[in-house]
């Protein structure tokens, strides 16, 4: 690199004497002595310990229930006729009965849980379309290329949605049933809308355009629906027809894939304006009934109910404290090595010894 | 070419050494020879084009992509990039296309620049004008259009363009003077002969009425070596045969000097000339940092390759059940169906490797491009290193040997000019004991205030008077310097006189110049050589005359030289001057005691001395004299030996005068400077083409050997006497026998309390260690390792008479040598360019020599003395921020893909990226690059200071100590812990818990499931975080900038993830990242695991450092901590010696060396000295005799340690 300065008389080629040029920059200069850690050290493994132990009394009033439902109670039949292919269109009703032991206090989440179901496979994920999504009308026609196989159907037909992951979409319906000791049995009341993002239901997902009389059902014309799927798109929900189309609920809780093979998704919150739901969910007997739809023997998947308390820290989660725990111990112990290093060696290290 | 060089080359090549004696026939101004004597074959020489650049305008395109992707990681990215092409990888091709294009784009772009620059210089030189003779005609021409046989006329201070044969001069002998300073580094002049029988040849038209063939050996390296002959086609008679010699020989790239002009024919041009034999080609030095790098790269080449294997052949396992192959929720494509299970499985091999190839991340070889590029900088900003009379600083060539600067383990330099100045000045004479020092006088004028002093002595008598002025006319009589005069108006009296530059002495010997010189100080100038008679005016302005009879030249056997002389008055005088060794023993009478102690002290100081002694010749005697002569010099056989012999009878019973002393000066520092290299663990060569004793002088006077340090002579004069073998054999018995009771690592002469050794070695009997074996004898090709051990355990060792390519050859020796150390050549001639070259870091000092040295260096500096700043500091600091640079890229990289992999066993090994796209490709550019390309630039451990007062923490570094397995290992597994922490600490937040935002059911956007772009965003957020911290950790020079970017990228991160996930990108087709850090964040979960992993990955390290700086503190970490104790007043006061390791030689240093040395001079100098002794200022050890104290002692204040005792004067 001939960087030979271009100045022309010998004062332009001096450099200059400035404190970053002569590398001379003021400066602080830690270094890490057991003087300045050992404080550290101390203090955070206090602060671990008390954040530790919050969490664990946060962690232990709170209380979490699962009920495999794949093959218990009256399930059994419905789990043996969707090992068959032939059969998946016939439908199928069971009921597993569970005992809820202590009252759970405040809100209370449905989950539906499944295990062994691998939703993070590369080309599983892939096989979707956003653009489509969005509710694009050249994307709906013409879904992008990585839905294949289910971007069209026999006919060459486009799917809307296309892809894997919206083929695959959990279609149990899940009706949980209380069984009061002393009364008749009630249906214990989940609010079924507002359990996405926020921004996937407003933003990321959005049906193609309609208005008063261009309908759902329209926009949705010239389209399939996924291969595995019931009922078409625009009529996911018979309940409430703005939840219908790609900013179902339900479809966007599905598309959001989980990271790991045993997951849960939100299936319901509970509605607390009811009695005896008020308070939250009340102990005792409960059934659970369910639309058998959603095969998992192929893939010796299980299926299950969970039903949970949620405070500010998430979930039944002993993970964090006890992490917080351990850590806390950890840095005790090399805090006390470093105290007995300390005391041994002097203050600036063995040097100072000579 | 047509065949016949053809066969040429053919029995060149194949018939091997013997037919290596090829002729080459030379037609004298391109003239056809004469009929009838015998048929040449015609030979094609090439055109005297020099070529150094290495692309041309058409293949630099081919041959740079070539050449770049020879790199091996190049060439990875590139495979990376092609199977990215190829097949359907989870990341797409321009996360790695992008990067490797603006890689090679960038330095295709900066190597294009610098061939530029090289095709530049190499058109000035080609097409610069040298003069030619044509038809009778001077024509001027294009150097590069020169040929063989063309008769070129060179004029003073011209370079010569080519290897010529000198034909005739402007003078009337037919000699020239030539300096070949830029050549082999002597600035003196010699002188060269045209052919006898050419010399008339003196205008162009005469030129080119000759008609002559020149037959000589073909292009050799061996400046000094020539065997030719010159047929001389004289009026059709039979062609008159004669000699040429190495003396007949100009070579390329010396100049001519004192002579108005020569004419001569080219015989070697272009790549031919001696001089471009004695390049050698420009290879690319790589360091021995990148030689690690390259190292680790095949571990983590290794490591990949076994990841994406291991991966693939548990996923073939792992889908053995078709369920898992083929659920019924991902069917495949019917053409995935039909692909054959062996390419669907070397697909997925080559997809995890490109899932995992940013282990080896492209943009290390970026940064690591920019951090010495940058870097390079403070070299050229360093204001300590600049230099102000030439208004220059220093030149940085090459970036790419920053970091070896920090580990160079020998060092050679070149001695004129680089340890000297190559500026001759007499510093004292002794007459019968008594001193004179021609800079207190002025023309025989004793300087007001030095009157005191014994100078002109006192009371010398007329005895005394009568031989100092004897002295005086010796030294003005007894030389062989011209006159050289610039103008002639005046006549030369005044000129001389009155010191001005109208006219100059020159000679062969700067010695002799600077004798004269001196003289003329002291009152006697001699005038000139008119018609064999010396001129000389004396202390009384008076012209003598002194008519001149014989000369008996200098030389290197006899090391002394004679004239002798008849004055006006009639009388047969010879004078002798010469090394002492071969003058005492011919002396008869004079005061041999006194001259003898004055010698030896002054050879002690590294002074160049010389005996000055005479006698009286009766007229007789005289006419035996010359009888004797006459016969040696007309003998026809053993001429040489003859003179010889009548040259011992006539010197011989002299009356001894004086000594002289001259004194090469220094360089500024260059002492000092040795003593930090030597204390810093290098080992110093002196690699000079001066003869033995003056560079031995050198030596000594630079500190390079001690008065205490055994010198092992393997001379010629040595081997003379005994054969190689037994030499070799009895110094390394010697040398060995020492080496039980000292340490390999001992080094210096400073301790005393073992034997030093210096070994000193002459060309000619290097080249005889190094021939290779020859085949009979039984332990030949065993002198080199002979050799090699004993240079081993010498502290210093000294080459003289080396030709350029022994230079280079001696550096390839070491740099070869079983433990490959690392080697700096430092020169400033034109030859030193060949070690520079060879050398692991060349470095060139821009001198008087012209620029061939600065210009095929690898750094240009000004001094010798900067050498330490540029290794102590510059060093250092490269090589410890390269050094971390390369670890922690590694690191950082290890942290970033190890989850990855570790994802691949819960997503079914099908290659699913953990990290969103954006993030696998902006890692390494932009969240987590500049910390460390800034640490890299800023780092500094310890004070600038400090590193230049202790050289011994250089040590700390050597043999690449930070860059060594176990270190490459820590940081490993310090990477592979870091992953583990990372990944498995949110995996058992996710797996074992509805892991949820914000779980209160006011907001509609709550509660919700958390999908695997939140799991890779929060790993990634904690690995962004405790790789940064990691490297906050390791910073130790915390500057406005430092904090500047590592905070500045953390909250980078942050905004870019808040803005990439915060808006639906248009031109992306998938919006997976969609809000996703928002949400992450929107939990307390999240927040609380970040900062639990975080504190969890660091704390090994954290307790590891602490531990080790308490328990086994590094010498750096000693300094650190004493730094911090003396808050940063360190470098001012505290002794550092203390701190240091090894309590061997526990003695102050610092304060050791003004001691030792006065102790010293205190017992072994006489008395009446004074000692100027002092740190930082301009010069270091000077030493000045005791008259100066009146005349300038005022200008070394406070610093000067005077040391004078009264007592008798310097006579006994």
């Amino acid at each position: 690199m001939g960087k030979k300065q271009a100045g022309t008389g010998p004062l332009s080629r001096r450099p200059d004497n400035s404190a970053f040029k002569q590398q001379r920059l003021p400066a602080w200069s830690p270094s890490l002595t057991a003087q300045t850690v050992l404080p550290t050290f101390y203090i955070l493994s206090l602060v671990c310990l008390f954040l530790g132990i919050w969490l664990f009394i946060t962690v232990e009033n709170t209380y979490e229930l699962k009920v495999d439902y794949t093959n218990a109670g009256t399930c059994e039949r419905c789990f043996d006729l969707r090992k068959h292919v032939i059969a998946s269109k016939t439908p199928c009703t069971c009921t597993v009965s569970f005992q809820v032991p202590k009252t759970f206090q405040g809100d209370v989440f449905f989950y539906y849980g499944l295990r062994n179901f691998h939703q993070n496979l590369r080309r599983y994920m892939d096989s979707r379309d956003d653009a489509q999504m969005v509710g694009r009308k050249n994307n709906l026609k013409a879904p992008s290329s990585y839905c294949a196989p289910f971007d069209y159907d026999a006919n060459r037909v486009p799917i809307a949605p296309c892809g894997a992951v919206a083929n695959s979409m959990f279609n149990d319906s899940l009706t949980v049933m209380y069984n009061p000791a002393d009364g008749a049995e009630i249906q214990v009341p989940l609010y079924r809308k507002g359990i996405a993002w926020y921004t996937d239901k407003n933003v990321k997902f959005r049906n193609p355009p309609t208005n008063n009389t261009f309908t759902l059902q329209q926009a949705f014309e010239g389209t399939t629906r996924p291969l595995y799927w019931q009922r078409p798109v625009y009529e996911l929900d018979d309940t409430d027809s703005n939840n219908n189309g790609f900013i179902n609920d339900d479809l966007i809780v599905w598309m959001r894939e989980a990271a790991f093979p045993n997951f849960k998704k939100l299936y319901g919150v509970l509605n607390r304006a009811q009695v005896p739901f008020t308070e939250g969910l009340p102990p005792g007997n409960y059934t659970l009934s369910i639309n058998y739809n959603f095969p998992v023997e192929p893939f010796r998947g299980r299926k299950e109910l969970v039903i949970s308390m949620v405070t500010w820290f998430g979930g039944q989660n002993y993970f964090l404290p006890i992490a917080y725990l351990v850590t806390s111990a950890l840095i005790l112990v090399a805090a006390v090595v470093l105290t007995m290093v300390y005391v041994k060696v002097g203050k600036y290290g063995k040097n100072m010894e000579d | 070419m047509d065949l016949s060089s053809i066969r040429k080359l053919i029995t060149r090549y194949c018939t091997g050494e013997e037919s290596w004696v090829d002729s080459r026939t030379v037609y004298i101004g391109q003239k056809e020879p004469p009929p009838g004597t015998e048929a040449y074959i015609p030979q094609r020489f090439p055109d005297n084009r020099i070529v150094s650049s290495k692309y041309t305008f058409w293949n630099f395109i081919p041959k740079n992509l070539f050449e770049q992707f020879r790199r091996i990681a190049n060439f990875y990215f590139l495979i990376i990039f092609l199977v990215q092409l190829i097949i359907d990888t989870p990341t797409s091709p321009t996360t790695s296309g992008l990067p490797l294009f603006f890689v090679i784009t960038v330095t295709a772009i900066k190597q294009g620049y610098e061939d530029w620059i090289r095709h530049k210089a190499d058109n000035a030189i080609n097409q610069c004008p040298v003069h030619v003779i044509q038809h009778g005609k001077v024509v001027r021409k294009q150097s590069q259009r020169l040929r063989v046989g063309d008769i070129v006329q060179v004029k003073e201070n011209e370079t010569f363009p080519c290897d010529l044969i000198l034909l005739s001069t402007s003078r009337e002998d037919g000699t020239c003077f030539v300096t070949t300073a830029s050549l082999d580094g002597e600035s003196s002049h010699k002188t060269y002969y045209a052919v006898q029988d050419t010399k008339a040849f003196n205008t162009a038209e005469e030129v080119d009425t000759l008609h002559a063939t020149i037959e000589c050996e073909q292009p050799q390296p061996d400046l000094y070596k020539f065997v030719g002959r010159i047929n001389i086609y004289l009026d059709r008679e039979e062609p008159i045969a004669r000699p040429l010699g190495s003396e007949n020989l100009l070579l390329r790239g010396a100049t001519l000097k004192n002579t108005e002009y020569v004419h001569a024919v080219a015989i070697y041009t272009g790549m031919e000339t001696k001089m471009a034999l004695n390049y050698q080609s420009k290879s690319q030095k790589r360091s021995a940092v990148e030689k690690s790098m390259n190292a680790y790269l095949i571990v983590y080449l290794c490591i990949l390759i076994s990841k994406a294997l291991i991966n693939t052949v548990l996923k073939y396992a792992w889908q053995a059940n078709p369920n898992r192959d083929e659920p019924w929720y991902n069917q495949k494509t019917e053409t995935e169906r039909q692909r054959h299970v062996l390419i669907r499985a070397f697909t997925d091999f080559l997809a995890f490797m490109v899932l995992f190839n940013y282990i080896i991340p492209v943009s290390m070889y970026v940064t690591v491009e920019m951090q010495k590029f940058l870097g390079s900088y403070f070299i050229l900003w360093d204001d300590d290193m600049f230099d102000e009379e030439l208004g220059e600083g220093p030149l940085v060539n090459t970036s790419d040997l920053n970091e070896e600067l920090g580990q160079v383990e020998y060092v050679f330099t070149d001695k004129t000019g680089t340890l000297t100045e190559n500026n001759m000045e007499l510093r004292e004479c002794c007459v019968d004991g008594h001193v004179y020092v021609p800079h207190a006088i002025c023309n025989g004028q004793i300087l007001p205030g030095a009157a005191e002093m014994d100078m002109i002595d006192s009371s010398p008598g007329v005895d005394g008077k009568e031989r100092e002025e004897l002295f005086f006319r010796a030294l003005c009589l007894c030389h062989t310097v011209q006159v050289k005069e610039e103008e002639t108006v005046d006549g030369i009296k005044r000129g001389i006189h009155q010191g001005k530059s109208t006219s100059f002495y020159i000679s062969s010997s700067p010695d002799e110049v600077a004798l004269v010189e001196g003289m003329k100080r002291l009152g006697f100038t001699y005038l000139r050589l008119k018609d064999s008679h010396m001129e000389i005016l004396n202390r009384e302005d008076e012209m003598e005359r002194f008519e001149l009879l014989e000369v008996l030249n200098f030389d290197s056997v006899r090391r002394r030289m004679s004239v002798i002389v008849r004055s006006s008055s009639g009388e047969y005088y010879l004078f002798c001057k010469g090394a002492d060794s071969s003058v005492f023993p011919r002396v008869v009478s004079g005061k041999v005691e006194q001259v003898r102690a004055r010698v030896e002290q002054n050879a002690v100081e590294g002074l160049r001395t010389l005996c000055v002694a005479y006698k009286k010749l009766t007229h007789e005697e005289y006419v035996e004299t010359c009888h004797l002569l006459n016969r040696a010099k007309l003998a026809l056989q053993d001429r040489d030996k003859k003179l010889a012999e009548a040259y011992d009878v006539i010197e011989k019973d002299f009356i001894l005068l004086g000594a002289t002393a001259v004194e090469d000066r220094l360089q500024d520092k260059a002492a000092d400077t040795i003593e930090s290299l030597h204390k810093a663990g290098m080992k110093v060569w002196v690699l000079t083409g001066d003869k033995m004793e003056t560079a031995a002088a050198t030596c000594y006077a630079s500190k390079l050997f001690h008065r205490n340090t055994q010198i092992l002579e393997l001379t010629t004069k040595r081997t003379e006497e005994q054969s190689l073998h037994d030499v070799l054999f009895d110094l390394s018995r010697t040398v060995l026998r020492q080496h039980g009771s000292m340490t390999r690592d001992t080094f210096s002469g400073l301790s005393g309390d073992y034997q030093d050794y210096g070994l000193i070695i002459d060309g000619a009997t290097l080249s005889a260690v190094l021939k290779p074996p020859q085949e009979g004898t039984s332990n030949g090709g065993n002198y080199k390792e002979i050799f090699l051990e004993i240079c081993r355990n010498c502290s210093a060792v000294l080459c003289c008479r080396m030709a350029p390519l022994q230079k280079a050859q001696i550096v390839k020796m070491i740099k070869t040598s079983k433990e490959r150390p690392i080697t700096l050549a430092i020169g400033d001639g034109a030859n030193d360019v060949s070690m520079i070259l060879e050398a692991h870091v060349g470095i060139g000092i821009m001198g008087k020599e012209g620029r061939q040295a600065a210009r095929n260096s690898d750094y240009a500096i000004t001094k010798f003395k900067h050498l330490k700043k540029m290794l102590l500091v510059h060093g250092h600091y490269y090589y410890i921020r390269i050094a971390e640079l390369v670890q922690y890229f590694f690191y950082k990289n290890v942290c970033f893909i190890f989850p990855q992999f570790l994802y691949q066993f819960f997503c079914g090994f099908s290659q699913q990226p953990l990290y969103d796209t954006a993030y696998l490709t902006l890692y390494n550019i932009s969240f987590t690059s500049l910390p460390i390309l800034l640490y890299s630039l800023m780092e500094q451990h310890i004070n600038m200071d400090i590193l230049k007062r202790d050289p011994t923490l250089y040590r700390d570094i050597a043999k690449n100590s930070l860059l060594r397995w176990p270190t490459f290992i820590y940081w490993t597994f310090l990477g592979v812990f870091d992953a583990l922490v990372f990944f498995f600490g949110a995996f058992f937040l996710f797996d074992n818990t509805t892991f949820t935002s914000n779980g209160q059911l006011m907001a509609t956007n709550t509660q919700m499931m958390f999908g695997n772009w939140t799991f890779g965003t929060l790993v990634f957020t904690v690995l962004v975080f405790t790789v940064t911290l990691k490297l906050a950790l390791d910073t130790h020079y915390w500057t406005w900038i430092n904090h500047f970017v590592i905070w500045g990228s953390l909250l980078f991160y942050v905004i870019f993830s808040l803005l990439w996930g915060g808006i639906i990108w248009p031109f992306l087709n998938y919006q997976r990242m969609y809000y996703v850090f928002m949400q992450m964040l929107s939990s307390g979960p999240a927040w609380l695991s970040i900062i639990l992993l975080i504190i969890v990955s660091l704390l090994p390290d954290v307790v590891k450092k602490v531990l080790c700086r308490a328990l086994w503190p590094t010498t750096t970490e000693r300094i650190q901590n004493a730094d911090k104790l003396y808050k940063g007043h360190l470098s001012e006061f505290t002794p550092l010696s203390s701190l240091h390791a090894p309590p061997v030689r526990k003695h102050d240093r610092q304060g050791n060396e003004n001691q030792n040395h006065t102790h010293r001079r205190s017992d072994s100098s006489p008395p009446n000295k004074l000692m100027c002794t002092y740190w930082g200022g301009r010069s270091d050890y000077c030493t000045f005799s005791s008259l100066l104290r009146i005349g300038e002692n005022t200008r070394f204040s406070g610093a000067a340690y005077a040391y004078s005792t009264p007592g008798p004067e310097t006579s006994v």
